[in-house]
């Protein structure tokens, strides 16, 4: 039976449903740059942006403060000790900041980590701008090492009228491949 | 092809004996009994595992099995419910019924179809065998979000991947095929907007099949790439996300939601003007509201995730898409109520499974509302009170249909009629058992108790016993239906060409049973 | 009481009683209303909607089942011949959408209240592992562990059930009432969900992101909840557990908790008995690696390998040491060396390398857990 089917007007039905399947496969891949693409518009997750370049110094707002609190956590299986220097600064928006975070690697190898920014509440992340950071690159410590990581940062003059707290937490990951290396 | 050829034909084109009649057969009624079959015996497998975690969540207290292995076991249940059990049994009664209701002579790529039956049992195998490795079954929940399956995974993992992949690709064949049929071989004078229903719902199944399926091969894909080639899609370390799992994984969970209910819409839209006799109320309505429901269903997909923590624009955003559901949902419900208001009606066994499926399938939207409201959800997500809500959605709603549309041609398939008594006894038991099993799930969702736990405190306990008596029921009832369809098959009151009284539709123009080769010449359509 | 003896005559009585708000109450059917100003508002929002279903419900069903009695073909029902009318079907689209439109109203109002979370007094940081919460007073610089406290023998039915079985937990988070908390949720490892029914606050706690929510408590109280994102073998058994102190009570008891961590910070440098530790070890032992090791030691294997007579125990105390406070990566074992004291480590270590015919004799002061993480 099946040869004496009428299969060809089938065909073109068929070529573009898999082009469909085809595209849809895609666009579960181009979702993952989408998803960053939103996030950055609109803080979907709360990660912070990259380098935030500078285009002449920013404007600051006089009458305005903001308390940004800073706090850091370790991920599973990361035995470094992980501190910011200060838990919290009053700061203007506009007011390009520094401040440092201190890592001791207390194990009797070298260690390689990435630490992971995110801001409370999310919707707050696009306002806050780095223009240096230590979680721009993986940082490595031999055994027994410390470091002062610093954090230079404004916060944007438009950030809106209601928040008065931001919370910028830094979460170190532990990259045993790349220590391995 | 002329009708001479025809006559001459219907000699030699009988079935092949044997064995190998089943492996190679592009048969589409001979496919849509094995995807029939398929879905049964996951039915029972994965009702044996309800079973197993039924029995755990008895009384307080770990008895029967570990909390590692209860977890295998809640994972497994989803997973074959969803994608061995209500997918392929849509997929069966399409492949039976689309050709027979279009006036096609077969499926439009016959040799596609006995593929995607094929790679089905195979896609299981892997799934199922994990569950005799050392290092156990996938554990991370059906929704399997990560780093949970992915970072925190137990080995199997991949052979999951691989078993999604295979089952996903099954699916997509079988849409496409579906798509195919319906747009090219439907009888002269069918247009569109003379389809039935079932046909209606299953076309825009296929699309979203086609729309879905591939998003979730691709997540799956990312997950093995983050196990094996060291990306980072979904780990924060690497610069990924884990919120971006669940994103992309909703983008494609709920459109999987309205694929395992649509099509049970149509079954039910078929039957219930037959046992009124009277027309289906608002047609066009109920194709445009099966429509809008589909398209909606790609806007709301965050409503899984209300407790991730999206910005509020965006939580209100899904919550307004979400409610908006209910509006074309409603129009569905009101229009088989309307049909049946002064109808001629009889209770026959697909009638009842009908009228159960609009009560409680009604009841399971209401809790959806319920859960629709952002603020409250945070009350209720990942309780009994979600447990219960899509349980009365997937039990009385897909699986009910399913029945239904068992019983409701069954007759056609075998030319028997089956036992109307037993029929019966198999609704009632199973109307009581499901209902036993899944209300008072919603008590013990709102009084606090979270899903997935292998472990309760005391005061859930009461309702938790009620539930496990009223799961063993409704899993025994089965077995009862077993024994109806194949007493069916092996005899019974020889069933009319009509089967019902004056029941709308083509199938219906064929003799019972519907012989292995029908409509080799087109029907006419008025 | 007749009622409390048997579960069947409860069930039904509570199925009769079902729609009466007290029955409601005593049976534990229904939403708790909560001890905050946005759990009562939850709460009433989810009453409006289960009413506005309640009456859809009595009005299509109603039709339904009329329907069914009536329009029998056995009682001589003859079909009516309708089947379309756009008018109707406008009429049934409009009017669920007006009263989806009146729901939607007061949800709204009660999402932007949730999301306000400026103004708080105290911050807490909540972090979720497997399977256990940690908070941290952030201003206050006080934090620890609040493990499940129900023993392994109530949850393998060898010993009778407490009030609050699985609800119990050694460390509560205690928190003043008529204050505003902020929260802010994060994870070490997988994704686990902070939920506690009467504040009306759920936040999934993810790793690597902080998430953030808050409550105002009216009254003193102890109120109860759990992990909701399912996170692993032991996810049913992470409870959480929150003390409201008055102001004053709980000024009381942060000052003793800050003391208390500043002791915990000189225990370092003590030396302990070896029965000292061992009986320490044994309560540390049972709260923190019994649930995957077994309170005798023989583990669950293959996953968790039983202690009682591992080469690990017996004889590599280096290894010992090093897989207790650095974890093995790849597998269940987590690092404890962030998670525990000194003083705890020590101790646990100690035991384990006597418990359960183990008897090597050794004892670890706290001392070396410094010197091991300080890299020897």
């Amino acid at each position: 039976m099946s040869e004496n089917m009428p299969v060809k007007p089938g065909r073109k039905v068929v070529v573009k449903l898999l082009g469909l399947v085809f595209g849809m496969f895609c666009f579960g891949f181009a979702l993952v740059p989408l998803y960053d693409v939103i996030c950055d518009i609109t803080g979907l997750n709360g990660k912070t942006g990259g380098r935030y370049e500078m285009t002449g110094a920013p404007v600051v707002v006089q009458d305005r403060w903001v308390t940004l609190q800073f706090t850091t956590s370790n991920n599973a299986g990361m035995p470094w000790e992980f501190q910011p220097q200060v838990s919290s600064m009053k700061i203007r928006p506009g007011e390009v900041s520094e401040t440092f975070f201190v890592a001791t690697n207390p194990t009797d190898r070298a260690m390689t980590a990435q630490a992971v920014p995110s801001v409370a509440p999310f919707a707050s992340a696009r306002y806050l701008h780095k223009t240096e950071c230590f979680c721009f690159q993986q940082q490595t410590l031999a055994a027994g090492e410390s470091i002062n990581m610093p954090l230079k940062f404004f916060i944007d003059k438009d950030i809106p009228k209601n928040v008065t707290k931001l919370t910028l937490s830094y979460t170190l990951f532990d990259l045993p491949e790349v220590a391995s290396n | 092809m002329s009708a001479v050829i025809d006559v001459h034909d219907h000699g030699h084109h009988g079935p092949a004996r044997g064995l190998m009649r089943w492996v190679l057969t592009t048969n589409h009624k001979d496919i849509g009994t094995m995807y029939l079959w398929f879905s049964f015996i996951m039915f029972l497998t994965g009702g044996a595992m309800a079973m197993i975690i039924r029995a755990e969540l008895f009384e307080p207290g770990m008895q029967l099995i570990e909390p590692e292995f209860f977890n295998q076991m809640t994972t497994m249940h989803g997973l074959i419910m969803v994608f061995g059990a209500v997918m392929p049994a849509f997929v069966g009664l399409a492949n039976w019924q689309v050709p027979l209701m279009i006036g096609a002579p077969d499926m439009a790529l016959p040799r596609l179809n006995n593929l995607s039956f094929w790679i089905l049992p195979f896609a299981f195998a892997l799934l199922l065998s994990t569950l005799f490795m050392e290092a156990g079954a996938p554990n991370f929940g059906w929704t399997f979000y990560a780093p949970l399956s992915t970072t925190y995974a137990p080995s199997t993992v991949t052979f999951f991947i691989f078993g999604v992949h295979i089952m996903g690709a099954s699916s997509i064949m079988g849409a496409i095929n579906i798509i195919a049929t319906i747009l090219n071989m439907r009888a002269p004078g069918m247009t569109l907007m003379k389809m039935p229903l079932f046909v209606w719902t299953w076309l825009i199944t296929a699309y979203l099949l086609i729309a879905v399926m591939p998003v979730l091969a691709g997540v799956v894909t990312m997950m093995l790439m983050d196990i094996h080639f060291g990306t980072s899609f979904f780990s924060a370390a690497g610069g990924g996300d884990p919120v971006l799992f669940q994103h992309v994984f909703w983008f494609f969970g709920h459109p999987e939601v309205y694929i395992m209910i649509l099509p049970a819409f149509g079954i039910v839209s078929q039957i219930i003007p037959t046992f009124s006799r009277k027309k289906l109320f608002g047609y066009t309505s109920m194709v445009y509201a099966t429509s809008s429901i589909a398209f909606l269903s790609f806007l709301v997909w965050a409503h899984h995730m209300f407790t991730v923590g999206m910005p509020l624009a965006g939580e209100l955003f899904f919550m307004y898409s979400t409610m908006l559901i209910a509006v074309p949902t409603g129009v569905k419900v009101f229009n088989w109520v309307t049909t049946m208001f002064k109808g001629s009606l009889s209770f026959e066994t697909p009638m009842l499974f009908s009228c159960a499926f609009v009560v409680l399938f009604t009841l399971g939207g209401f809790s959806g509302l319920m859960l629709a409201i952002a603020p409250v959800d945070f009350q209720y997500h990942d309780t009994y009170f979600v447990v219960a809500h899509f349980h009365y959605v997937l039990v009385p709603g897909a699986i009910f249909g399913i029945f239904a549309a068992v019983y409701y041609w069954l007759p056609k398939w075998c030319g028997h009629m089956y036992d109307e008594t037993l029929a019966k006894l198999h609704f009632w038991l199973s109307f009581v058992g499901m209902n036993l099993a899944f209300f008072p799930m919603h008590f013990v969702g709102l009084a606090g108790m979270p899903r997935r736990i292998p472990d309760y405190a005391l005061q859930f306990a009461d309702f938790n016993q009620i539930s496990s008596v009223g799961a063993f029921m409704f899993g025994a009832t089965q077995w009862l239906f077993l024994y109806i369809v194949i007493k069916t098959i092996r005899g019974g009151k020889e069933a009319t060409q009509e089967v019902w009284e004056n029941p709308e539709g083509l199938e219906w123009t064929v003799p019972s049973p519907a012989p292995y080769h029908t409509f080799s010449t087109p029907p006419e359509v008025k | 009481m007749l009622l409390k003896s048997n579960p069947w005559v409860r069930c039904i009585v509570g199925m009769l009683l079902m729609f009466s708000n007290s029955a409601w109450a005593e049976w534990a059917v229904n939403l708790s209303p909560g001890a905050t100003e946005i759990s009562r508002e939850v709460y009433d929002l989810h009453m409006i909607v289960f009413w506005i279903s309640v009456w859809i419900g009595v009005v299509v069903f109603g039709v339904m089942f009329w329907s069914v009695f009536a329009h029998r073909k056995s009682k001589g029902a003859v079909a009516s011949q309708f089947h379309e009318s756009t008018v109707v079907e406008l009429i049934w689209t409009a009017i669920p959408f007006a009263i989806l439109v009146a729901m939607a109203i007061p949800a709204t109002a009660t999402l932007i209240k949730v999301y306000d979370s400026s103004e708080a007094k105290i911050d807490v940081k909540v972090t979720g592992y497997q399977w256990k919460w940690h908070y941290d007073y952030m201003n206050e610089k006080v934090s620890f562990f609040s493990n499940l406290q129900t023993s392994q023998d109530e949850i393998y039915n060898r010993a009778p059930k407490g009030e609050n079985y699985l609800l119990e937990v050694d460390e509560p988070l205690v928190i003043p009432a008529k204050t505003k908390v902020r929260f802010l949720f994060t994870a070490n490892d997988v994704i686990h969900s902070w939920w506690v029914p009467d504040l009306a606050v759920k936040r999934d706690a993810i790793p690597g992101f902080v998430n953030e929510s808050w409550t105002y408590v009216d009254q003193p109280g102890t109120y109860r909840g759990q992990c909701a994102e399912l996170c692993g073998k032991d996810h049913g058994f992470m409870p959480i557990v929150v003390v409201v102190k008055e102001q004053d009570d709980y000024q009381k008891w942060m000052k003793e908790r800050q003391a208390l961590a500043s002791k915990e910070r000189e225990l370092k440098d003590k030396k302990f008995s070896k029965e000292q530790l061992m009986t320490r070890g044994e309560e540390a032992y049972a709260k923190n690696c019994a649930g995957c090791h077994n309170i005798d030691g023989t583990g669950i294997p293959p996953q968790f390998p039983a202690l009682k007579g591992s080469q690990m125990a017996i004889a590599d105390k280096a290894g010992h040491l090093d897989i207790v406070i650095n974890g093995k990566p790849g597998t269940y074992m987590a690092a404890f060396g962030p998670q525990l004291s000194e003083v705890d480590l020590a101790a646990i270590i100690t035991y384990e390398r006597n418990a359960w015919g183990n008897n090597t004799g050794d004892v670890i002061q706290p001392i070396e857990i410094v010197k091991f993480k300080a890299g020897k």
